[in-house]
């Protein structure tokens, strides 16, 4: 290294050039995906602050609901949370025990771990609108239909077997299901192995370290992926299409077999069914910033936590 | 990572043990029933055992005591709910209408054709009042049309243009973050990158529908404000948090040893990244696209909203285009239960199943490998 050439130093310069477009390049690609992230949000944010208020929040939707003075989101907002909620219950039990059997019990490299991991990978990509076609296939006309004739005699008219909160919140649970065991395989995995390791030395069964010891430390990373769930729920549109999601109801879902009005539909409505979309147009704006500022809170949330479970794990190993 | 221990021996945890493994077989079952159930409801349509044939032979009103509720309900292409609500002279005046609409129909030759067997939802034909034969999807008219290609040519089309944007921008920040930003800005850049993530699909074709398509329609002037131009930048926006992160991992994942080394051997920064990790990562980067694909190809909101959903065969970029998810949405509600036209939309949809199910086991698998290899090469 001592004493370039010249043609070395003036190759080493040229390398310089190419060095600075390279990082440049990829430097710009970087900034413009969070040129594209501030854009979409300001936007959203400039725009529709200016129509939201207590009233719009609170307000209930009257039979027009695209009149500007008149409409609210509170029956969405409301349909929104409900079948998250419903969702979380279906979801984190399935969803935390599958990820206690692949980080507790499975051994790696056997088949049926290999094939559940491959399922839940699979799970996760499978299209939005896929599985609203499963939830009407399978939910609403398979499951709903024969409850109906068994539990109904099928004479009346259907009380299952057409869409309802119930079956479109299934429906969220299978999709989010991939969510929840990703996030809760990730925490447990940044559990020291020595804690497990001196439960069981001091006699505890494998059970008991599980539920004692591994989960209440697994908690905050659950807790992540019940939000991250939570969160790519409430957005959805699509699987709720035809499972659930009511254009208009002049009333609050009351049961489980109630349709429901929903912020991201009610979203879609607005920006495509609209009489004058120029006159609703701060309507549709401040519904997407409440919608936004749903999921981003949520997102949020999740994603502090998350950066704090890995920078413990990497503070391990 | 379980550690070994005698615990079987317990009937408690044996049970414990079976349970837990049964409950986590239902990512396995889901698969399965949904690939199951989708396919179920178009099952008559792929054995070819529904007919659209409206010139079967009409039958007096005379005949409805001869014929059994079955028949008859089949006959007025009922559902039994319906049948079952129908008095016997509402059933009358529908055997009227139907004879009337018999004749009219039976003027066109086309009436006989069964357009939902798979010549007609693949091959071109030529229809009456057509001078050439044309792929038409058209499945509310006198004589529904089934042809797919157009559905999925409009997919592949807002699909491409989603990847020729997407991709770079996303590969190009990937090799930013993983490879030359400094730690701290990349402990900053990666959440904010996985925000975009978080930006519901919804919101994203409402964005593309009310700012994006006037904003692209004065630069470019196009005729229809909405294609699938606009619906496919729309699209690659949803992608780019995809193939980042899985390409970021990817990138990440080549050991630490192989930087060091080429530094250690002269190269700068960005021909440690350009020559090194990047070749070794490969297979990942690719699986990123193939994934980016898949989450591209499934989409709906976006282009249900943004691509103009006219299904006309073009290969223009920017003509308004209507993708086999959009078609989906916009046309189950207003089907037939276990009508031809339902049954159809399933069948593109379990096509779509099919078709994101290979895409992410390619991707998975070739991942699946690369991070076996790095891990191997990196003890």
């Amino acid at each position: 290294m001592s004493a370039p050439s010249h043609t070395h130093r003036f190759k080493a310069r040229q390398w310089d050039a190419i060095s600075f477009c390279f990082t440049g390049l990829t430097g710009l690609a970087t900034f413009l995906i969070i040129a594209i992230l501030a854009v979409i949000l300001g936007n959203i944010v400039i725009n529709g602050w200016a129509h939201l208020s207590w009233g719009f929040i609170t307000g209930g939707t009257q039979k027009d609901m695209f009149s500007v003075g008149a409409s609210g989101v509170l029956p969405m907002i409301f349909g929104t949370a409900a079948r998250v909620i419903l969702m979380s219950i279906f979801v984190m039990p399935v969803g935390v025990i599958t990820a206690i059997y692949l980080t507790e019990y499975a051994r790696t490299s056997s088949l049926a771990t290999r094939i559940i991991r491959g399922a839940v990978n699979n799970l996760a990509g499978v299209p939005s609108i896929v599985f609203g076609l499963f939830g009407l296939g399978f939910f609403i006309n398979f499951m709903g239909q024969n409850m109906d004739a068994f539990l109904r005699g099928g004479t009346q008219a259907p009380l299952w077997g057409k869409p309802a909160i119930l079956w479109a919140s299934m429906t969220l649970a299978v999709m989010t299901l991939p969510v929840v065991i990703v996030a809760t395989e990730e925490s447990l995995k940044a559990i020291p192995q020595g804690l497990r390791e001196a439960s069981l030395a001091l006699g505890a069964t494998k059970l008991e370290t599980i539920l004692k010891i591994v989960l209440p430390q697994a908690l905050p990373g659950i807790m992540t992926g019940a939000i991250l769930a939570i969160s790519r729920a409430a957005g959805e549109v699509a699987p709720i299409l035809f499972t659930g999601a009511a254009y208009y109801m002049a009333q609050l879902p009351h049961s489980l077999t109630d349709q429901f009005m929903d912020l991201g539909y009610h979203v879609f409505i607005l920006s495509t069914q609209s009489p004058n979309i120029e006159q609703t147009r701060p309507i549709l704006y401040a519904t997407v910033l409440v919608l936004l500022l749903l999921t981003f809170a949520l997102n949020l949330v999740a994603i502090l936590i998350r950066a704090r479970i890995r920078a413990r794990m990497r503070s391990l190993q | 990572m379980g550690i070994k221990r005698g615990h079987k021996a317990n009937p408690v945890e044996w049970v414990a043990e079976k349970m837990i493994f049964g409950v986590s077989l239902s990512a396995i079952v889901m698969v399965f029933l949904i690939f199951a159930f989708v396919t179920r409801e178009a099952l008559p349509v792929i054995l070819g055992r529904t007919n659209t044939a409206a010139a079967r032979p009409a039958r007096p009103v005379g005949d409805m005591e001869k014929m059994s509720p079955r028949e008859l309900q089949e006959y007025l292409e009922l559902t039994p709910a319906e049948f079952a609500q129908k008095d016997t002279e509402t059933l009358k005046l529908l055997m009227e209408v139907k004879i009337e609409a018999g004749q009219e129909l039976r003027a066109d030759k086309d009436s006989a054709i069964n357009t939902s067997s798979w010549h007609y939802l693949l091959h071109p034909h030529q229809w009456t009042g057509y001078d050439k034969p044309v792929y038409i999807w058209q499945p509310v008219s006198q004589i529904a049309k089934y042809n797919i290609i157009p559905l999925l040519l409009g997919s592949l089309k807002a699909t491409f243009v989603a990847l020729l944007f997407g991709v770079p921008v996303a590969l190009g920040a990937a090799i930013y973050v993983s490879q030359l930003a400094s730690p701290r800005i990349r402990e900053w850049l990666k959440p904010i990158i996985e925000l975009l993530a978080g930006i519901p699909s919804v919101v994203l074709g409402f964005f593309a529908l009310i700012v994006m398509a006037s904003f692209l329609q004065s630069i470019f002037g196009t005729q229809s404000r909405l294609n699938a131009f606009v619906a496919g930048l729309a699209l690659s926006v949803a992608i780019i948090p995809v193939v980042f992160s899985i390409a970021e991992d990817a990138l990440t994942s080549v050991p630490r040893s192989y930087t060091q080394a080429a530094l250690a051997l002269g190269a700068s920064r960005w021909k440690a990244a350009w020559q090194v990790v990047l070749p070794a990562a490969l297979p990942g980067v690719f699986a990123a696209v193939v994934l980016g694909f898949g989450r591209a190809i499934g989409e709906t909101m976006v282009v249900l909203m943004a691509s103009g959903n006219a299904s006309i065969l073009s290969m223009g970029l920017f003509d308004s285009t209507r993708t086999i998810t959009a078609t989906i949405a916009a046309e189950l509600a207003e089907t037939v239960f276990g009508g031809t036209h339902y049954r159809i939309l399933f069948l593109i949809g379990s096509l779509l199943f099919i078709v994101t199910f290979l895409s992410n086991m390619a991707g998975e698998m070739v991942i699946h490998n690369l991070k076996r290899r790095m891990e191997g090469k990196g003890q």
